[in-house]
């Protein structure tokens, strides 16, 4: 089932100049669908464009859910770590904005925040300040948080953009579990994503080339040979791509 | 030495200065983690101007402060929310005007004779029951918002982002808090005066920072803290009879450098 179709999507900042040209994309409910290309290419945009943060005027974007069942992981967990807030406090965030009970968190709320840090392998650090965590165990604070909101799809803007190959690793098998059951969307520019996680890849640079990504991982093999990214990722912003791309150094 | 304490001027600024207190720990962590220190700064010199005309007026000066003050909050929000770009320019020229504006109005009031002084470096001594039944009322209204919107805030203050996604109105808990601030500034004119009040506001819960994990311990540690500098402050001017509202800083910023040099 399609839970997120995008239809000759065009978005601009400003008149001049096209961040977004015709994009088409549909989203599956089990897909893990990873967003690619450039720096000012305009992967965030989309991301942005699908929550509804941006909005466009044309019924471009169909949602076949409910904006309460999209999780988000922002980009920069980073920002802001001195503030005083413990990890249980942060998935309680994922809560708000529902019928809310007069004073403080209610029971099944924090038991849900609770769980939900469980589910990332993150008990027993409820009461940690945000700030003490490592990036890695902050992101997974995050993910929790996007899972409070029992979502059908998570989106996360590169996820792993300030943490060690170890910790990315976890954060991408944690990520392949909740594939069974939940839609990924990542915009990452890691290539270890693109061959052993992702199913799908979406190269944005203003215009947006689609491929499925089996193939792809069937025929580079990683193990001994070493695989130009640039190459790799320049040949997915193409539409006819071809699977030579490896290299011996 | 405790027959002072039977004076009423000095129960009045020894309740004063505690009820002043809670608000600038509330208030004061509230502003440090949003980090809006400057606008907050920006609010107290141009609530100036609300003295000035109110004392031209001959009206109260703590009515016309408070107005003014809440009416700067607004115009920076609006700013602030609008234009990103030139936000600090835009408070430095509100922060500048709002103090000439005072300046003007006062210099047009016939005979006015009154010290101004008071004004920009605080003289808790002279604080009247009615500043005192402002300052708590104060001080129940913003107990009231915290409790009432703590997840709300602690949302908007840490991720105003994310909490936009969840449907909560980021623009107005964002202009509450600088509503919030004005009032506590104003309020706390009385004690450490226009100049210092940033300073009563930020340092107590610098300190209070370092040892808290969560908002609502900051809140509460800054508050204790916030009243602790002040009373000894406030002790410290009436046996030297120097000006309170530089002793309470003085002995805030010595005891923030001595816990942070400890802390080492």
């Amino acid at each position: 089932m399609n839970i997120i179709e995008i239809k000759n999507l065009s978005y601009e900042y400003n008149p001049s100049t096209k961040v977004l040209e015709n994009i088409n994309l549909s989203i599956k409910d089990d897909d893990f669908l990873a967003i690619i290309g450039p720096n000012g290419g305009g992967k965030s945009t989309l991301l942005k464009l699908m929550l509804g943060l941006l909005k466009t005027n044309k019924n471009c974007i169909t949602k076949n859910l409910k904006n309460d069942h999209i999780g988000y992981v922002p980009q920069n967990t980073n920002l802001n770590i001195d503030f005083p807030i413990t990890a249980l406090e942060v998935v309680l965030m994922g809560h708000i904005g529902k019928k809310r009970k007069l004073f403080g968190y209610s029971k099944e709320d924090i038991d849900c925040a609770k769980h939900s840090l469980e589910q990332v392998g993150m008990s027993g650090f409820e009461n940690r300040k945000i700030g003490d965590l490592s990036g890695g165990q902050r992101q997974r604070v995050f993910i929790a948080r996007a899972l409070c909101a029992k979502p059908k799809i998570i989106l996360l803007d590169e996820p792993t953009a300030s943490i060690d190959v170890k910790g990315q690793n976890e954060i991408y098998e944690l990520l392949k579990q909740l594939n069974k059951s939940i839609c990924i969307v990542v915009v990452s520019h890691d290539i270890s994503v693109l061959l052993n996680y992702a199913k799908k890849v979406a190269h944005v640079n203003k215009n947006l080339v689609y491929h499925s990504l089996e193939n792809i991982q069937k025929n580079i093999s990683t193990t001994d040979e070493h695989l130009c990214e640039v190459e790799l990722l320049s040949a997915l912003g193409k539409t006819q791509i071809c699977c030579d791309h490896k290299h011996q150094d | 030495m405790l027959e002072i304490l039977q004076f009423d001027f000095i129960q009045n600024a020894l309740l004063a200065g505690v009820l002043i207190s809670i608000a600038a720990g509330i208030i004061g962590s509230l502003v440090v983690v949003n980090k809006l220190t400057f606008l907050t700064g920006g609010i107290a010199h141009s609530s100036y101007g609300g003295i000035g005309l109110a004392i031209y007026l001959g009206l109260p000066v703590l009515l016309g402060a408070t107005v003014f003050a809440i009416i700067t909050a607004i115009i920076i929000a609006i700013l602030t929310l609008n234009n990103r770009s030139r936000v600090d320019s835009l408070i430095g020229l509100m922060w500048a005007f709002g103090m000439a504006i005072g300046i003007i109005f006062v210099d047009l009031t016939p005979g006015y004779n009154v010290d101004l002084m008071s004004y920009l470096f605080g003289s808790i001594i002279a604080v009247s029951s009615d500043d005192i039944w402002f300052m708590g009322i104060l001080d129940i209204v913003i107990i009231s918002i915290v409790v009432f919107f703590y997840k709300e805030i602690l949302a908007v203050s840490y991720d105003s982002e994310f909490a936009a996604l969840r449907g909560i109105n980021t623009k107005f808990f964002y202009t509450l808090i600088l509503i919030l601030s004005a009032l506590c500034v104003v309020a706390a004119i009385k004690a450490v005066g226009l100049i210092l009040v940033i300073a009563l506001l930020t340092i107590p819960t610098y300190l209070a920072e370092t040892f808290s994990n969560r908002l609502s311990t900051m809140m509460i540690l800054s508050s204790i803290l916030a009243t602790l500098f002040t009373l000894s402050g406030l002790a410290i001017s009436y046996f030297y009879d120097i000006s309170s509202g530089a002793s309470i800083i003085v002995v805030a910023v010595v005891i923030l450098t001595v816990v942070k040099l400890l802390k080492r």
